[in-house]
C-alpha cells in the first residue's frame, strides 16, 4: 500500500491514512449500529417508532446525544483513584481500535497483515477487561466494583469458548492470518462444488454458534449483561462516569460490537471476498483491484447481518443469573467447542 | 436443549412485532403532531359551573391536598314571591384550583351536591411557571365549554346536567 492511484505516498501520509481509516472503520459501524439497531430496531420490536424528531426519521438523534454528553459536567467521585478513573474508558476504547487493525477489508485494503492475525485479535480483545476492572475499582463505589468483578469473571469465562471456537477455523484454514482465512474460504469448495466457495459457517456451524454466543457475552449484551445489570448494580462499572467519559464507554460498547461482528464475518462468512469462482480467480494475486472498493462494503454488509443477530438476541432475552451464566460457559460451551475441535481435526486429517 | 423451542419462539415474537410495526405502524402516537382523543370520562381538568356553586366549601374541605381555595360573601337577592323577604345568597369572590397540587382524585367532583364541578378531558394546560397552574374562577368556567355530554346512565337515572 505504498502507492494510491499511481501517487507514491510517504510514510507519514500512510500513517495518517491508516489512522483516518481506523477511525472510520470503528466509528462508522458504531454510529450505524446505534441508529439502525439500538434506536430503530429495538423500538420496532417494542411496537414504537423510536426517536423521530432530530433529522429526517430521527437520523440525527445520535449527533444530538453526543452533543448532549459533550456539554455535561465531568464528575469524578471524591474518593476515586483519579488517574486510573480517567484512564479506564480510554483503555476500553483502545482495545477496540487495536482490534480493528487486523480486520482485512480487501486484497490490499488492510491496516496490518499479521501472520498471527486472529491470535493477536483474541489477545487484544481481552485488554478491555482490564479497562473495565480499572473502571470498577477506581470508582470508589461498591456497586461499580461488583460490576467490574462480574465483568472480569464473565469475560474470562467466555474468552475460552471464543478461543476454542476460533481454533476450529484455524485448523480448517491451516493459517492464523485473517487474509489467508478469507482466501481459503472463497477459493475453497465443498465436495467439489465451488459456487459458494467454502464459507466456514457451513462446515464450522457449531463453532460459529459458540463464537456468536461468546462475543455476545464479551460485549456484555443481554442476556449476558450481568455486569451492568441496571436493576441491581445501577450501571455496574459505568455508574460513576458522566459526560465524555461515559460517551467513550458507550462508543466502545457498540464499536466493539461492530468490530467483533467484522471478525466473525471474516472467520465464518468469507470476509471481504466473493466466491473466487464467480470471476475465475484462483488465488490472492489474481483478485481484481476493484475488490479494494467493494470489499469494505461487503464486510460492512456482513457485519450488519451479524450485528442484527446480536441485537435481536439482546432485545429478546431476559438476563442470565450469575450461576447460570458461568455454568453455561463452563459446562456447555467449552465442552461443545472442544468436541468441535476434535471432530474438525479428525476430518481435516481424513480429507 | 429442552429450552430451545421456547428460545426460538421468543425470537419469533420480537421479529414478528418488528415486522408488524413495519407494516401497520406502531401502537404509539407521535404526540405533538398527532393527538389521541382521550376517552369521554378522562380526568383532564376540572371545570366550574359558577351558577350552581353555593360556596358550601364541601369540595374545599374534602380535597386531600387542599388545592381548592374558596372565598365568598353574602348578598341579598330579591324575594321569590311578591311581598316576600329578600333572600340571602352566597356570591363567589374567589374559586381557585391549584393544579400544581391537584392529584386528580375527583373527590371534589363527587362530593359537590349542586353539580357545580365537572370533569373535562382537556389536558394541554401545562405552564412554564408553576404559579400559572393556579386556575381562577374565570379560567375554570372557561373549561366548561370542553366538558362533554355526560354518558347515558342506566334506565331511569338522571344524567348530570351541565
Amino acid at each position: 500500500m505504498n502507492t494510491l492511484l499511481g501517487v507514491v505516498i510517504p510514510y507519514w501520509g500512510q500513517s495518517l491514512l491508516r489512522v483516518l481509516g481506523g477511525l472510520v472503520a470503528v466509528l462508522l459501524p458504531a454510529g450505524t449500529i446505534v441508529y439502525v439497531f439500538l434506536f430503530k430496531m429495538m423500538s420496532f420490536m417494542q411496537s414504537r417508532l423510536g426517536p423521530m424528531e432530530a433529522g429526517p426519521y430521527g437520523s440525527l438523534q445520535l449527533v444530538a446525544e453526543v452533543g448532549k454528553w459533550l456539554q455535561k459536567e465531568d464528575i469524578q467521585p471524591t474518593n476515586a483513584d483519579k488517574p486510573v478513573f480517567k484512564l479506564a474508558p480510554i483503555i476500553v476504547l483502545m482495545s477496540t481500535f487495536l482490534l480493528v487493525v487486523v480486520v482485512p477489508f480487501g486484497p490490499d485494503a488492510w491496516f496490518t497483515n499479521l501472520e498471527t492475525g486472529i491470535f493477536y485479535a483474541l489477545a487484544v480483545s481481552s485488554i478491555s477487561v482490564l479497562g473495565i476492572l480499572m473502571a470498577g475499582w477506581s470508582s470508589a463505589n461498591k456497586y461499580s466494583l461488583l460490576g467490574g468483578l462480574r465483568a472480569a469473571g464473565q469475560l474470562i469465562a467466555y474468552e475460552l469458548p471464543m478461543v476454542l471456537a476460533v481454533m476450529g477455523v484455524v485448523i480448517q484454514a491451516g493459517t492464523m492470518n485473517l487474509q489467508q482465512i478469507v482466501v481459503a474460504q472463497n477459493a475453497g469448495s465443498i465436495f467439489g462444488i465451488n459456487t459458494f466457495g467454502n464459507p466456514y459457517v457451513i462446515t464450522q456451524f457449531v463453532g460459529f454458534i459458540v463464537f456468536m454466543i461468546a462475543i455476545q457475552a464479551e460485549l456484555t449484551q443481554a442476556p449476558f449483561d450481568m455486569p451492568i445489570a441496571e436493576s441491581e448494580l445501577v450501571s455496574g462499572y459505568m455508574t460513576e462516569y458522566s459526560g465524555f467519559r461515559f460517551l467513550i464507554f458507550f462508543i466502545g460498547e457498540f464499536a466493539t460490537a461492530g468490530v467483533f461482528a467484522m471478525i466473525a464475518s471474516t472467520l465464518f462468512l468469507g470476509g471481504w471476498g466473493v466466491p473466487f469462482s464467480w470471476f475465475g480467480w484462483t488465488s490472492m494475486d489474481s483478485v481484481a483491484n476493484w475488490m479494494n472498493v467493494v470489499g469494505p462494503l461487503i464486510v460492512f454488509t456482513k457485519m450488519m447481518v451479524l450485528t442484527f443477530f446480536i441485537m435481536w438476541v439482546r432485545f429478546t432475552y431476559p438476563r442470565f443469573r450469575e450461576d447460570q451464566l458461568q455454568r453455561f460457559a463452563w459446562k456447555v460451551l467449552i465442552p461443545v467447542s472442544l468436541v468441535n475441535i476434535m471432530l474438525t481435526a479428525v476430518l481435516k486429517v481424513m480429507f | 436443549m429442552a429450552q430451545l423451542p421456547g428460545l426460538l419462539k421468543g425470537l419469533g415474537i420480537t421479529f414478528g412485532t418488528m415486522m408488524r410495526t413495519f407494516k401497520n405502524g406502531s401502537n404509539t402516537v407521535q404526540y405533538p403532531h398527532e393527538k389521541e382523543a382521550p376517552p369521554v370520562r378522562a380526568r383532564g381538568v376540572i371545570a366550574l359551573h359558577q351558577d350552581n356553586c353555593t360556596s358550601c366549601m364541601l369540595c374545599s374541605r374534602s380535597c386531600p391536598d387542599w388545592c381548592i381555595y374558596i372565598e365568598a360573601h353574602k348578598e341579598l337577592a330579591p324575594p321569590r314571591r311578591e311581598g316576600g323577604k329578600p333572600r340571602q345568597v352566597n356570591l363567589l369572590d374567589r374559586f381557585d384550583i391549584d393544579y400544581a397540587l391537584c392529584m386528580y382524585c375527583g373527590i371534589c367532583v363527587e362530593v359537590c351536591p349542586f353539580d357545580a364541578l365537572f370533569w373535562s378531558p382537556e389536558y394541554e394546560y401545562s405552564e412554564p411557571n408553576i404559579t400559572d397552574m393556579l386556575h381562577d374562577k374565570t379560567k375554570l368556567s372557561e373549561w366548561m365549554e370542553t366538558v362533554p355530554e355526560a354518558p347515558a346512565l342506566e334506565v331511569g337515572a338522571d344524567k348530570k346536567k351541565k
